[in-house]
């Protein structure tokens, strides 16, 4: 039993940390806000180059074979840098969605692509109307009843959807099933689906950890520099209490997402509702920290030009991603209210086996 | 990250387990704040330090097992999930205990430690004073040295198991001409020593559960300062860290209540509001969290971290949790919750009212959350003193 992460971890994040405030500052993700795609190619060359595509893709098909351990500390570091795109669908989605239906020779294709950097996965997903970052895809993996089909770009019809966060590349999608499309039926499908599901959510916790850690801190910074009446106003109990009020929720937030990882990682039978209950957590964190960080910037929070928004918008739309509060809720619900259900002291770990 | 117990871990629990449920009293106790229940209570402690169990991460010739934190987290885990009896010494075991471990002589510890583990001696917290409470560097009350004792004078107040405890520790002012943090000593004083008077206060719920304490010319030996002369501040703070951060609330404390509160919903489920379904369910998830960042914060302490600031985070979290399960419960008894044991109808009320008024105070003991804020701002988030 040991809750944190390995020394190689950490030197992981604090890489990526240090190698996003560099290659990925506001200007970057401005522009990219006004690209079509959302996606800025030399910025995936220089990922792909640390591996950040392939990271959970085995190292027989050219990845880091890492696992969503690792994913969570790297998608934190996405978050902070409020950088979305084809590295969530890619890396925390596709690429092991793909390593887990039974299509050899799809793998055997792809999987090496996406650890170089050439191929970028869009994927569909039960019970969600859009499809993420699919106008810059190589490869669409979409659900069809309790299918999963795999497409080219070209044999898809994709409606792209303008969102209020404009970091965000969402399509309706529409196409014609076949079974030359079809890569995956019957329970193989629907648990592939249903774990593709599940690291949605878990991606959309994790990115939510960074932005609400990077939301406090932008807003610290702020309070302790902005005076009015002749003082920083960081020094008012108002403020104080609003921020250390984030901080509560933040801090007990983050390791329900490092056990979510873990449980993916381990495909515990309590992932689902460890991923549900990590997403709840998280994307409240950060909403509570986008508001807050909102009143305490005050009118220039409220600003175009600030950069306050780029993560005000990427706190609220995580909170819509991958399911929101209801669902999430209800399959919480529905384990803990369940008969049987193993809810006291001493069950926290217990499904550990 | 390996979130599986070991082998070891797992034999741990299983002997805690059994032991547990041989020797947890059938019936439940009364309330330790009355005489009788507070007998009770310090029996049941015999019992279980007879066993081994009084305190399993100290070490074995203070009457503990020598565990690590993490098997004291599972052994918490079993005595909540046994129903086993509220812990009439927590102030020695969970915050004095692991002050004197830190800051103690040998001699002190040999002296106070068993006695802790057995609750032949109990004790009680002397912080607050009437001009102290939140603004705790204001205490009054002197303790001045002649020779080798130091004699003590005025007041403490809202000393929890005051009205029967044995022993109280608390800050004194040494120098009689220092301010604020300066000049402070970490004073231990029997409480039938000469001069000490003791008034129980009667509390919100009715029990006399915490008291004043009166010191008027009382004479201790200086071998009961805990820590340097004038250095009462950094000892105190220690004690808290424990009480806010880890000892005094396990987790298992707030996961047994979300347990019973999902199986209160679940009994009433046909009849409450269905509002409440979430709530229920937003409960269990914080008890959970709470779990799981205290496994976390034991993970980083077993490898040489300590305890710091973030103690405050803690102390906000449990608190307002157990005020929101409680209310939660209330709510789903809807016009039964009002009503007090006796009362006819009060079938499946459970202790949910007792429980609720006494998670009011958890807001306002071990620094009020106002304070904790104010500590997570400035030490935390690096927010400028007022």
């Amino acid at each position: 039993m040991r809750f944190g992460f390995t020394e190689d971890q950490l030197l992981f994040q604090s890489t990526l940390r240090d190698f996003l405030a560099k290659e990925c500052p506001p200007a970057t993700i401005r522009a990219l806000w006004e690209s079509e795609t959302g996606h800025d190619a030399a910025l995936w060359t220089k990922l792909s180059a640390l591996g950040v595509p392939g990271l959970l893709v085995p190292e027989a098909h050219d990845g880091l074979g890492r696992d969503e351990i690792d994913l969570a500390l790297l998608l934190e570091e996405a978050g902070r840098a409020a950088l979305c795109g084809p590295i969530v669908s890619t890396a925390a989605i596709g690429a092991p969605l793909l390593a887990e239906i039974p299509a050899p020779a799809l793998r055997e294709r792809w999987l090496p692509r996406v650890a170089s950097g050439e191929a970028r996965i869009a994927v569909g997903l039960p019970g969600l109307r859009f499809v993420s970052d699919a106008g810059d895809a190589t490869l669409l993996l979409l659900p069809h009843a309790d299918e999963v089909h795999a497409l080219a770009p070209d044999a898809v019809q994709l409606v792209r959807e303008p969102a209020s966060d404009p970091a965000r590349r969402i399509f309706t999608v529409s196409f014609t099933a076949s079974s030359a499309t079809r890569v995956a039926a019957g329970e193989d499908a629907r648990r592939a689906l249903a774990t593709a599901f599940d690291r949605a959510a878990l991606a959309a916790a994790a990115q939510a950890i960074g932005v609400a850690d990077r939301l406090v801190d932008m807003t610290c910074a702020y309070a302790r520099e902005r005076r009015q009446f002749d003082v920083p106003i960081g020094s008012f109990q108002a403020v104080k209490h609003m921020l250390a009020g984030v901080s509560v929720r933040l801090e007990y937030a983050r390791p329900a997402v490092h056990r979510a990882a873990w449980s993916v990682a381990r495909g515990l039978a309590a992932r689902s509702t460890h991923v549900s209950h990590a997403k709840l957590a998280a994307t409240a964190a950060a909403r509570l920290a986008a508001r807050v960080a909102l009143q305490v910037h005050g009118a220039i929070g409220y600003t175009w030009e600030q950069d306050l928004h780029l993560w005000l918008r990427r706190a609220w739309s995580l909170d819509l991603d991958a399911g929101g509060e209801g669902h999430h809720r209800a399959r919480v619900a529905n384990a803990v209210l369940a008969d049987g259900a193993r809810v006291g002291p001493g069950e926290t770990f217990a499904g550990e086996a | 990250m390996d979130l599986s117990y070991t082998d070891a871990q797992q034999r741990f629990r299983a002997e805690a387990r059994t032991w547990l449920s041989a020797n947890v009293p059938h019936a439940p106790l009364p309330s330790f704040d009355t005489r009788e229940g507070f007998e009770a209570h310090r029996a049941w402690e015999r019992k279980l330090n007879a066993g081994g169990w009084a305190m399993v991460s100290w070490p074995r010739e203070y009457g503990g097992r020598g565990a690590n934190l993490l098997e004291w987290l599972v052994f918490e885990e079993e005595y909540y999930r046994a129903g086993a009896p509220k812990r009439v010494n927590q102030n020695g075991l969970f915050l004095l205990g692991p002050t004197i471990m830190e800051y103690g002589t040998p001699e002190q510890r040999a002296r106070f430690l068993p006695k802790i583990a057995s609750s032949d001696e109990v004790w009680c917290q002397g912080w607050s004073e009437p001009n102290a409470g939140s603004d705790m560097a204001a205490i009054q009350a002197t303790a001045i040295r002649d020779g080798d004792r130091y004699v003590i004078n005025g007041q403490k107040t809202w000393a929890s198991r005051g009205a029967f405890a044995h022993w109280t520790f608390g800050m004194f002012r040494t120098d009689p001409a220092s301010e604020r943090h300066r000049g402070l000593t970490f004073v231990l004083v029997p409480l039938d020593a000469k001069g000490v008077t003791v008034r129980p206060i009667a509390q919100l719920d009715g029990e006399t559960g915490f008291a004043e304490i009166f010191f008027d010319d009382v004479s201790v030996p200086v071998a009961n300062r805990l820590g340097d002369e004038g250095k009462g501040w950094n000892v105190a703070m220690a004690t808290a860290g424990f009480e806010r951060g880890l000892m005094l609330r396990s987790p298992a404390r707030f996961q047994h209540t979300a347990a019973r509160l999902v199986g209160l919903y679940r009994e009433n489920e046909a009849t409450c509001d269905p509002a409440l379904r979430d709530e229920v369910v937003a409960c269990w998830m914080d008890a959970e969290a709470y779990a799981l960042e205290t496994y976390r914060t034991v993970s980083r302490l077993l490898g040489g971290g300590k305890i710091g600031a973030e103690a405050s985070l803690n102390k906000i979290f449990w608190s307002e949790l157990d005020l929101r399960m409680h209310e939660t419960a209330l709510r789903i008894l809807g016009d039964r919750a009002d009503l007090l044991a006796e009362a006819p109808s009060a079938t499946g009320t459970d202790d949910w009212l007792d429980g609720w008024l006494f998670s009011l105070s958890g807001p306002i003991y071990a620094g009020t959350n106002e304070i904790q804020r104010n500590v997570i701002a400035e030490r935390i988030l690096g927010l400028p003193r007022s």
